[in-house]
């Protein structure tokens, strides 16, 4: 009999779980959950009560950014803490709660960090734009940032907002900036959709120490005339190697040099075609590895990461002014950039590399934050500046980055005093957007994986690698077709 | 008084099938329901493109059709059972060689909690935590190439990663290591099992002790060794997060590392639902087949 009433019991308990599991839940414990849940409210409106008095007490400093009937959670879509630091440091009236959230005002800012690799980022995006309109207030995405290689997509759809809309004037707002970070996220319709604090502008980033051992000089024009075009850079190559040093840590770094100053989207007709520059990048780097004078590592990997140090022996880098400081360790003890031991020139082609674009995600309900996050973030003059001398990104302001480079007291500590933005300006006027597609992101990190396979020499010929890369942008983008 | 008994019996049953309701139910939700969507998906065309939905259309057999006549299943598939045997081998060597030691009674070993409890321990690392180990020790400028430099056994670091052969033995190793205190378990369990009068017959009869294992603890430990067989080869096919993890999910280098399962996850990774049906289907008939033929090979023996 016992038995009986404690299998029943058992039974029964079980079976019970698993259905208050599966369907409502809210019955039984109800009773249970009240008695706590009262306590919890208490808990709740006193704590209520002690932020609101906070939260009066901020608004009051920044009251203009938020009308009263807007939303109170701000929530921003990114791939990395960049963008949320340079809010922390310059945003006035932003304060930083933890590492992911932070408050403007009485408005709850959210940062929703999915890293960009392999589209994870893009991915993430795609899911939760489109629902954007339909979502709960506190749950719509408010700003997301696009980087260059896949801009496009979001701009040529109804997910972005334009400027206009949440009242941006593109003419007159905005007409400090570069052509080229407005024509990125142009629409078809030639509508405005984003914009840009950073015109990216890049360069080749030189060891001095390197350059005056091989080159007899570490002046940007002496190291320019070493590598002004890929084939005087690849001789330079040779005979750093003699030196000991390698010319760049990894193929990959001149990847993005060659890239850019390509004829032919990636994708066109939705079709696969690789382009005249990017092959001449496989032939000049198949020779550089067959010789020894440069890596395969991956962007970002810590062998790569050793050319930061003078033991790394690396001779140079290729990136904009924010890749010394925001990677190549400034803060580290005996590294290169914390000596002031960089220099900086033009390089074989000039490129562009990276630039966060903000764009308003259509359904947003702080449209007027929205505004005012953009306008300071890419326009104000002061903010700009402090960017400038805090963290030497590129800004985005024509009038600001002249005054600059004319400013023979301003120089960057990591360059060794150069001042760099002169040679940035004259790149950025240069940079040509016209040959970016929708795709350029996975064609260019798989393209990366697949020609590695053929500088180590696992893949015996270059079309082998190819047939590899196609096989690759298939999986990622079923409707793209190869040869 | 009969009668009572038997309906006491049946009572009995009920309670066991009311035991069974929550098994039943999650294997129902969370099993059968998905195998058939899965089989359902598997015929349409399904897919994103960036903010576009693609299908889903129904299209039959045609992803089937694609993945088979491309020829990358059997490369993955090759991959996959290549570094399944790579691991295999020496953990069912060392298995059963700990797990002979360990249920040997004249060996009296000492500390035998100890040493059960640390062979076990690497198969407590998350995977992923142990492939990202493994991916810093080995990288070109990591702790292994600097010893092996510094040993003066290489001239200059050796790249683990871009050699087909490194990357895939490290990825066997890594099994190993994670999987080989699991099957001593398993196999002790089984050696356990065996009646110790048969090893004390063959003591007394004059057997040396390699005799009594090959003559007497293998061949009765046969059904436990099927078991282990088919159960890592199924874990075999379903490779995944050592090599995603270490590889950094290309599969590199040239493809020579991608599973079965890495593969899947590509497709699932873009969303299309098609083909990462079909493709599970797929694994699933192979899956079954090869399970079926280890069963037959090693099962016909004990029934003659």
């Amino acid at each position: 009999m016992k038995k009986k009433v404690l299998s029943m019991l058992l039974a029964s308990t079980m079976t019970a779980a698993m259905l208050a599991g599966c369907g409502s839940s809210n019955e039984e414990p109800a009773a249970a959950t009240t008695a706590a849940a009262d306590a919890a409210t208490d808990a709740v409106t006193e704590a209520a009560a002690t932020t609101e008095a906070a939260a009066a007490e901020t608004t009051a400093a920044v009251e203009d950014t938020a009308a009263a009937d807007e939303g109170k959670v701000l929530n921003i879509e990114c791939w990395n803490t960049e963008f949320q630091s340079r809010i922390t440091d310059h945003y006035p009236g932003y304060e930083k709660v933890d590492d992911t959230t932070g408050k403007i005002g009485d408005v709850t800012v959210n940062w929703i960090i999915t890293p960009s690799d392999d589209n994870a980022y893009q991915n993430n995006l795609d899911t939760v734009l489109p629902e954007n309109l339909d979502a709960s207030a506190d749950d719509k995405v408010d700003i997301f940032l696009m980087e260059a290689d896949y801009a496009l997509k979001y701009v040529n759809s109804d997910v972005t907002l334009p400027l206009t809309d949440i009242g941006i004037n593109p003419d007159t707002d905005l007409a400090d900036q570069f052509q080229y970070t407005k024509d990125i996220v142009t629409d078809s319709n030639g509508s405005l959709k984003g914009a840009s604090w950073q015109a990216c502008s890049a360069g080749l980033i030189y060891n001095r120490a390197a350059a005056k051992e091989v080159l007899g000089s570490d002046d940007p024009e002496t190291v320019q005339e070493a590598v002004k075009d890929w084939d005087t850079f690849n001789a330079t190559a040779a005979k750093l190697k003699d030196a000991g040093y390698t010319i760049t840590s990894s193929v990959n770094d001149t990847y993005r040099v060659y890239s850019n100053n390509v004829t032919t989207p990636w994708v066109k007709d939705g079709k696969v075609v690789v382009d005249d520059n990017i092959k001449k990048w496989v032939d000049d780097s198949k020779e550089l590895v067959d010789a020894g004078e440069t890596n395969t590592y991956d962007l970002w990997s810590d062998d790569w990461n050793k050319g930061f140090y003078p033991d790394g022996k690396v001779f140079c880098y290729f990136g904009p002014a924010w890749l010394i400081n925001f990677s190549m360790a400034p803060d580290q003890e005996g590294s290169i950039a914390n000596e002031g031991g960089w220099g900086f020139c033009v390089g074989p082609q000039s490129f562009y590399w990276g630039g966060t674009w903000i764009a308003a995600a259509a359904g947003t309900d702080n449209p007027s934050l929205v505004k005012d996050i953009i306008l300071t973030m890419t326009t104000d003059q002061d903010v700009l500046k402090e960017i400038v001398e805090k963290d030497y990104d590129c800004v985005n302001s024509k009038s600001l980055l002249t005054s600059l480079a004319t400013d023979d007291s301003f120089g960057l500590p990591v360059l060794g005093g150069q001042n760099p933005y002169g040679l940035l300006e004259e790149g950025a006027e240069k940079v040509d957007m016209s040959n970016i597609s929708d795709y350029d992101q996975g064609c260019n990190e798989e393209f990366q994986n697949a020609l590695k396979g053929y500088f180590d020499g696992n893949y015996a010929s270059y079309d082998d690698a190819i047939a590899a890369f196609n096989k690759a942008i298939v999986e990622k983008y079923p409707d793209v077709t190869t040869d | 008084m009969k009668k009572k008994s038997r309906s006491k019996v049946v009572e009995y049953n009920k309670w066991g099938y009311i035991f069974l309701i929550p098994f039943t139910l999650v294997y129902v939700i969370f099993q059968l329901i998905p195998l058939f969507t899965t089989i359902w998906n598997s015929f349409f065309e399904n897919y994103r493109s960036g903010l576009k939905q693609i299908g889903p259309n129904f299209i039959g057999l045609e992803n089937y059709v694609k993945i088979l006549s491309s020829g990358d299943l059997w490369q993955y598939a090759g991959n996959t059972l290549i570094m399944w045997i790579i691991g295999f081998i020496p953990q069912i060597f060392f298995s059963l060689l700990l797990g002979a030691w360990f249920t040997d009674p004249s060996l009296r070993l000492k500390c035998q909690q100890f040493f059960k409890t640390v062979i076990y321990l690497p198969n407590l690392i998350m995977a992923s935590a142990f492939a990202m180990l493994f991916f810093t020790l080995f990288s070109d400028s990591g702790p292994v190439n600097s010893i092996l430099l510094q040993m003066g056994v290489l001239k200059e670091p050796f790249s683990f990663f871009s050699s087909v052969a490194a990357t895939r033995l490290l990825v066997g190793f890594m099994n190993f290591i994670m999987w080989f205190g699991n099957t001593t378990i398993l196999l002790m369990a089984g050696m356990m099992g065996i009646d110790q009068s048969l090893f004390e017959a063959a003591e007394v009869d004059g057997a040396t002790s390699n005799q009594i294992f090959f003559k007497i603890t293998l061949p009765l430990l046969r059904p436990i060794l099927i078991y282990v067989l088919i159960t890592s080869l199924i874990g075999g096919l379903q490779m995944f997060d050592v090599p995603q993890i270490l590889t950094n999910g290309t599969g590199d280098p040239a493809r020579s590392t991608l599973t079965m399962i890495m593969w899947l996850n590509k497709h699932l990774y873009s969303k299309n639902f098609g083909m990462g049906g079909a493709l599970s289907v797929l694994l699933f008939i192979i899956t079954g087949v090869l399970s079926i033929i280890v069963f037959k090979m090693t099962g016909t023996d004990t029934s003659k």
